[in-house]
């Protein structure tokens, strides 16, 4: 792999006037015991759009998402500096109830990871943890939050039945409903559609493109076909650092940073 | 010579080894139970032993080992899973936590008359329970703890930690994940591990002839006021267990048949055993099956 200056960078700045930012990092480090991962990463992500991540294996896209909802904090030697602001509250904070802050943060992992319970269980589980008792009401969120996900049509007939009998796109597509099944205003993908064959992953990308009118999307994927074809922004990574961030179309065609047009033309990676 | 030569030597060997395995536990059981088995009938399981005289049965001893079992294992239990998922989901990897796991690897260990005369200094003598049922639950569970608490840590452990991530990434706090996703699908293992155990219990000896005693003073089977000393359930009273029983009979054993009793009493014993190791077979599988809805 060549190397490339980390100070050759572009980062698209928004306008918060114009655009509506769900959240953002500001100089955001992340540690794995003494050796650094993320080395100060800042990136607005606007509302109900779709950022994808992209970059080589090892470049931080996955460890930068983790942290974007402190899932790195169960990693024992991890830490993360920096703000990560949402809604005006830095959630990377001390006081900050990371388990109330997830409900708002949703994620979604990359290898499906449904609880071996039924369908029904499997989305109505945090729901009911969090006090919604009333059955016609969870009948409801069953329903809406798997046709959303696109799985509605064929699951419908057999709620009850184990999750661990679907196949591995419709489990992705169950953990995507069970995920927005908590109303959360921001959904964290780590490469969903990576263990997942060449159909599934198609349903799955529409399944997210349907769900951009409702959510904010942050999606890190391998797959540079998927982020061209899904995504409104990308931010490319590499060795931890950010060194480009813009409108999809603009990072594919025209990249403004050497490196990006190196791995976007897949020189490396 | 060729890999492949090598190939069916390597293989050959290993069926011969685990053939010899098979044949020496068949001729135990066969000849176990051929030889106790047309001593057992319903008078023998029922009635009490007699010390002189032949005809006597296993009937308190039954008793004994059964309450025996329960109460021990009502002790162990919940410490064992206590234990387990602290080991498992909290213990954070330090000196601390590695020691505790060492010093129950040793435990585990531990020669089992070694236990049985720890209970006998700590539980019959120190704390003057003499010897009693809770003196033999109490070094039964010294004796069975560590491998329940290591059966526990190990079925948690066993689960991914994806279903742990999915729980924590739907806003669940760390004990909610624990208690209502990641207890769940590791019952088959911790309740297969439990039943392992109390066949283990069952059929020990050492640790319970200095703490459980060697006698089986006659019970009174109406009346079960838990007070009262010859009622079944009086936790204080000596309680010879069957597999005290059979020692006790083939070292000093006095009576006419005593061959035969013990001969039927072995089979008895080991006809237990069986039940409870194919039961958590049975249990652990059909668990599973009901959870993940597998045929």
């Amino acid at each position: 792999m060549q190397n490339y200056a980390s100070e050759d960078r572009y980062i698209k700045e928004l306008d918060p006037k114009k655009h509506e930012i769900a959240l953002s990092t500001e100089d955001l480090h992340v540690f794995y015991g003494t050796s650094e991962a993320i080395h100060g990463v800042s990136l607005p992500f606007e509302r109900f759009k779709i950022t994808a991540l992209i970059g080589a294996s090892g470049s931080g896209k996955s460890t930068y998402l983790r942290s974007l909802n402190r899932m790195n904090d169960n990693i024992e030697g991890t830490r993360v500096d920096g703000k990560i602001m949402y809604r005006d509250i830095d959630i990377n904070g001390k006081g900050v109830n990371v388990y109330e802050m997830r409900k708002h943060i949703g994620m979604v992992f990359q290898r499906p990871n449904p609880f071996s319970k039924s369908i029904y269980d499997n989305i109505t589980f945090a729901p009911k943890r969090n006090g919604i008792k009333n059955k016609k009401v969870l009948d409801e969120l069953v329903e809406t939050t798997l046709k959303q996900a696109a799985l509605w049509d064929q699951v419908k007939d057999q709620l009850d039945q184990s999750a661990l009998a679907l196949s591995g796109g419709q489990q992705q597509r169950l953990c995507i409903a069970r995920a927005i099944a908590m109303k959360p205003d921001i959904l964290l993908l780590d490469e969903p559609a990576s263990a997942l064959d060449p159909i599934s992953t198609s349903t799955v990308e529409d399944t997210l493109l349907s769900l951009k009118d409702h959510y904010t999307i942050i999606i890190v994927t391998h797959n540079m076909q998927q982020a061209g074809r899904i995504s409104d922004y990308t931010a490319f990574f590499h060795l931890g650092n950010v060194l480009e961030y813009d409108i999809t179309s603009n990072v594919f065609q025209r990249p403004k940073i050497q490196a990006t047009e190196d791995y976007v033309s897949g020189r490396f990676g | 010579m060729d890999s492949k030569k090598w190939d069916k030597i390597a293989t050959g060997v290993l069926y011969f080894i685990a053939g010899v395995m098979i044949l020496i536990l068949a001729f135990l059981l066969i000849f176990i139970l051929w030889n106790g088995l047309p001593h057992v009938s319903w008078h023998f399981l029922t009635s009490p032993a007699k010390s002189f005289q032949s005809g006597g049965g296993i009937g308190i001893q039954l008793f004994n080992s059964f309450y025996l079992l329960i109460l021990s294992m009502l002790i162990s239990i919940p410490i064992s899973i206590g234990a387990g998922i602290y080991l498992s989901e909290y213990a954070k990897k330090n000196w601390l936590t590695n020691l505790v796991r060492t010093s129950i690897d040793i435990l585990s260990s531990l020669p089992s008359i070694v236990v049985g005369l720890f209970g006998f200094l700590v539980f019959s003598i120190s704390a003057g329970l003499g010897f009693s049922i809770l003196s033999g639950a109490l070094a039964l569970t010294v004796f069975n703890l560590p491998l329940l608490t290591r059966n526990v840590e190990e079925s948690l452990r066993s689960i991914s930690g994806s279903q742990r991530e999915a729980g924590l990434a739907l806003g669940l706090s760390k004990w909610e994940t624990v208690l209502k996703i990641i207890i769940p699908e590791a019952l088959p293992g911790i309740i297969t591990g439990m039943i392992l155990g109390a066949g283990r219990v069952f059929g020990e000896a050492a640790a319970l002839i200095y703490t459980a005693g060697q006698s089986a003073p006659p019970l009174d089977f109406t009346n079960w006021n838990p007070f009262y000393i010859a009622s079944p359930l009086n936790p204080l009273r000596p309680a010879e267990t069957l597999a005290v029983h059979i020692w006790k009979i083939n070292s000093e054993g006095i009576m006419p048949d005593a061959s035969q009793v013990s001969a039927g009493a072995s089979a008895v014993l080991i006809i237990a055993v069986l039940i409870f190791n194919f039961g958590a077979r049975y249990v652990g599988n059909h668990i599973y099956r009901k959870m993940t809805g597998t045929k």
